[in-house]
């Protein structure tokens, strides 16, 4: 399939926020639960404002992959550098307070809640109102509900999703709740977006969908994406840069042509039926 | 018919975040509080203390209940544990403190309550579900027999029982079951108007976003230790000031073992039939499981001609909770506020159904 | 006496009371195995077995007929279960499981208090609650023939358990159920035999270990409380382990009589009361799994 938007066709002069400097340095990193070998011994970076992609077979590592790089997991050896700095000791919550911000491959929306609450609740770094002050709802208080609700629908508006506005999102099918997440990721306006599959599952048109809403999160606020996706069509359209991991190794790191004409890949992804 | 929206419009996020954004609801509100208010003009003594006063009570400790349990997401069964500190709290800070004034106490009891539950709250970091429920249950019989065993607690009182102080705010001593009343509605209403903010605000989403995924609620930057201790800190001060009023607005005589085990399976029978995760739903749990012993009595009473023994009552009431509760859990786990709910929303639609 | 003598008089108590904790923890590992459901229920269920069995000896039928008209309306009650709350209730959350169950032990005890009334009943196995002869004489300790029957039965009741478990077909069924549903199913397993038998086998440990605990002190409603202690023998155990809430059967058991006739005395008594659940929830702090229980790993 192809989407209507192909960035990588863009010159990067074209671009809102064209590419800088690493925002997150991979280095050497190795992950193990038991005997598996999860990850093992991966390097990579990611550039300030690019949209990266992960790709490869199932159980290749790649949410392993998302989940060292915001905290779940801790990797066995290697470093993680977050815009210069090393990150010790990473906790999910770390990794929310330095902008990271992700999906999840497995939907993990506040089921009980509505659409809005959900999308509200990723503003949590940016309510800073004790529970007395909102409580007695103190002018702090009010002012960030406040705040929150019109990013929230200013969210809700771009995802085009006004009319399941405050529908528990129990109720929603697939789509629209991957759509959802993504709404609630945004919330936080992160500078960077990790999205485990956000379109596995998905009919062409709302793929479409979703690359169009990525694409334009990265044009309009420059957020950086990594992003993981089975549909190489996808991938080669919308990303600058691809890394490819097989059995936890990577294999190939490049721009999507050089991706596609690389033999290991050839044999290791594109061989396998999906 | 005059359950409408049509020509509300609102114009902010702020009107349409409101607590009642509709008229008629807020109308209603003011109307259900003024009747409240209005209740001791009419309703008898008997109505107003055996019946009135511990409603609201029990509706206070459920919505405390409520707060960990539904919106938290942390199974308790502790609750009259806590409750039971509040009250000996309350009758320990009026008799140590001179001239503490009592809605000081009441406060503070609470407080006292919020630092113990945070310590029994303290394995909810590691553990949920089942593992949580048997460390709560620690926290129940712990606390019950430490106040049993210390003396201090109890003043000392030969026959293990205090006698709850009088309730004294401003000079007045307040003590028919209509000042009571009223001492016990202002405190409920102002602290269900609090729970009512923080639900709807994002320290309720926070909760629920602990109770219905925790891993995507930290990867949005919420820390799970503070939310959880949080939810247990706040859950218990409710419970604590519901012990205390139980105390001093309704038992007057109170030994530690009124905070059994039994009591705090009766609130959380009270949360999971009101409705778990809903304010109002604390309200009519607890008003439900007050009231049907009283029924069942009326009915028994009607079908046989004669009292029926109190232990035929009491089973048939287990047996009735506990059907109500496996059905809600199948059929509507949001309970009877769910069921208010529906039934506001025919009255909106009323008479035409779609 | 000696100090010593009297403490593994008080160690051998504790140690039977903790026999009767783990068979109802037992029942509770059976369910949990097969259906990964926490049946809250366990308890109300010993004290329902027991009540029913009594009641139904008091009809006037003998002890075998009642045994068995006991054992048929346990696996009544665990078919009910079954069929009435957890096949409604099937791909819920584990919390929305365990608050069904906990109406279900209501029902279960207003049931039981509704068809045999509420009054203590004796229940007489034939085995006096009396001091074995010789070791009062040759040593001083108090040891109850009762409770060595008590602990001889359990032993009993265990190790069939897991004989079940380890070499019959439906014990290896079992274990593939647990394991994985879809899997069993693939063996050709029918999965509602299953359950239903895991229903009843609990229910039958229930009614052992209602009898033994009716027989020691009573047949009364009190018998929940006990039951209650089942609660934290399986924590320090584990959910899935059956030597694992034997172990802890034995040492919340021993401990919660030890501490009690210790240090009891300096607090004016009561300490089991609370004991076991706060040591439940030491080793939660320690061990979230248990001793046995396998290490709970979250996935994303
Ligand atoms: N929490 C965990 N515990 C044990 N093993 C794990 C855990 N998480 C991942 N693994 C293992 O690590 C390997 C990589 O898994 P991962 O989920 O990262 O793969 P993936 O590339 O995302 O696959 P998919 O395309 O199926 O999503 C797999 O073998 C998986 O079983
Ligand atoms: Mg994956």
């Amino acid at each position: 399939m192809t989407a209507p938007i192909q960035h990588s066709t863009l010159q990067p002069t074209e671009r809102a926020y064209p590419i800088g400097a690493p925002v997150l340095e991979l280095d050497s990193i190795s992950l193990r639960f038991g005997g598996v070998h999860a990850l093992t011994n991966i390097s990579f970076n990611v550039l300030e404002h690019e949209i990266r992609a992960i790709i490869g077979p199932n159980g290749a590592g790649k949410s392993s992959m998302l989940n060292v790089i915001n905290g779940i997991y801790v990797p066995q050896e290697g470093t993680i550098k977050f815009r210069g700095n090393v990150l010790n000791g990473m906790t999910p919550t770390k990794a929310a307070a330095m902008g990271i911000s992700r999906t999840f491959q497995n939907i993990a929306l506040f089921k009980g809640m509505t659409v809005l609450d959900n999308i509200m609740a990723g503003r949590t770094l940016h309510s800073h109102a004790t529970f007395l002050e909102v409580a007695f709802q103190a002018p702090r208080a009010r002012r960030e509900e406040t705040e929150s609700r019109e990013i929230a629908e200013e969210i809700i508006e771009f995802l085009e999703i006004e009319h399941i506005r405050k529908t528990p999102v129990a109720r929603l099918p697939y789509g629209l709740q991957k759509r959802v997440e993504l709404g609630r990721a945004l919330a936080a306006r992160p500078s960077v977006l990790l999205l485990d599959e956000p379109m596995a599952g998905m009919n062409i048109e709302e793929k479409q969908d979703m690359c169009r809403s990525i694409l334009d999160v990265n044009d309009h606020y420059g957020t950086t994406v990594v992003l993981i996706e089975h549909d190489m069509g996808v991938v080669m359209d919308i990303s600058d840069r691809v890394v490819v991991l097989d059995y936890g190794k990577k294999i190939v790191d490049g721009t999507p042509d050089e991706v596609r004409s690389n033999q290991n890949v050839i044999d290791a992804y594109l061989g396998v039926a999906h | 018919m005059f359950y409408r929206e049509t020509g509300q419009f609102r114009t902010s996020y702020a009107q349409d975040s409101q607590i009642l954004p509709l008229r008629q609801d807020r109308i209603g509100m003011a109307f259900l509080l003024l009747a409240a208010i209005m209740i001791p003009f009419v309703a008898n003594a008997y109505w107003l203390s055996a019946i009135m006063i511990p409603w609201l009570i029990l509706s206070l400790v459920a919505l405390g209940q409520n707060i960990l349990m539904g919106y938290a997401g942390q199974l308790s069964l502790g609750s009259a544990g806590f409750m039971a500190v509040g009250a000996f709290s309350c009758y320990n800070f009026i008799l140590r403190i001179d001239g503490i004034p009592f809605i000081v106490a009441v406060i503070l009891s609470g407080v006292c309550a919020a630092l113990v539950g945070i310590v029994f709250g303290l394995p909810s970091l590691r553990i949920r579900g089942l593992y949580l429920a048997v460390a709560t249950l620690a926290s129940q019989f712990f606390i019950v027999w430490s106040l049993d065993k210390f003396g201090w607690f109890k003043n000392y009182d030969p026959s293990g029982v205090i006698t709850a102080q009088k309730i004294v705010i401003m000079g007045y001593t307040l003590d028919t079951p209509a000042q009571k009343y009223w001492v016990v509605l202002g405190i409920v209403a102002v602290l269900a108007l609090l729970a009512k903010n923080m639900a709807r605000g994002s320290v309720g989403r926070g909760w629920m976003a602990v109770r219905d995924m925790d891993v995507a609620a930290e990867v949005t930057g919420l820390s799970l230790l503070r939310t959880k201790l949080q939810a247990f800190a706040i859950s218990s001060f409710y419970c604590g000031v519901g012990g205390a009023l139980f105390a001093f607005a309704y038992l007057q005589t109170v030994e530690p073992s009124a905070f059994t085990i039994d009591l705090s399976f009766r609130i959380l029978f009270m949360v999971i039939i009101g409705g778990l995760g809903t304010i109002i739903g604390s309200f009519l749990g607890a008003g439900f499981i007050l009231l049907v012993p009283i029924f069942m009595n009326i009915f028994f009473h009607g079908l046989f001609g004669h009292a029926v023994d109190a232990s035929i009552i009491s089973a048939s009431e287990q047996v009735l909770f506990g059907v109500m509760i496996i059905s809600f859990m199948i059929f509507e786990p949001l309970g009877l506020a769910r069921l208010w709910q529906l039934t506001k929303e025919r009255l909106r639609l009323w008479p035409f159904k779609h | 006496m000696t100090g010593f003598l009297f403490f593994i008089e008080v160690l051998v108590g504790g140690l039977l009371s903790g026999v009767m904790y783990a068979l109802v923890a037992l029942g509770f590992v059976l369910i949990y195995k097969a259906s990964s459901v926490f049946n809250f229920a366990q308890g109300a269920m010993v004290l329902f077995a027991v009540l029913s069995f009594v009641g139904i000896m008091e009809l006037g039928l003998p002890f075998w007929a009642a045994l068995l008209a006991a054992i048929g309306l346990m696996v009544l009650v665990g078919m009910a279960t079954e069929r009435f709350v957890l096949r409604p209730l099937v791909s819920q959350n584990e919390d929305t499981l365990l608050m069904a169950t906990i109406g279900l032990t209501f029902v279960i005890e207003g049931v039981a208090q509704l068809a045999w009334g509420v009054d203590v009943r004796n229940l007489d196995l034939g085995i006096r609650d009396e001091p074995i002869g010789w070791v009062m004489d040759k040593t001083g300790m108090l040891i109850s023939q009762l409770d060595i029957m008590a602990g001889i039965v359990a032993g009993a009741m265990v190790t069939a358990l897991a004989l079940l478990f380890s070499r019959t077909k439906i014990g290896r069924g079992l274990r593939a159920v647990a394991d994985d549903h879809t899997a069993a199913l693939s063996i050709g397993i029918p999965l509602k035999h299953i359950w239903m038998l895991v229903w009843a086998t609990a229910g039958v440990v229930a009614l052992v270990a209602g009898m033994l605990w009716g027989a020691r002190s009573g047949v009364q409603f009190a018998l929940v409380w006990v039951a209650l202690k089942a609660l934290p023998v399986l924590i320090i155990g584990g959910f899935t382990s059956i030597p694992g809430v034997i172990i802890a059967g034995l040492l919340v058991g021993a401990s919660e009589k030890t501490i009690e006739v210790y240090f009891g005395p300096y607090f004016g008594g009561g300490v089991e009361v609370w004991f076991p659940y706060v040591l439940a929830v030491f080793f939660l702090l320690i061990r979230p799994e248990g001793l046995f229980g396998e290490k709970i790993i979250r996935r994303v």
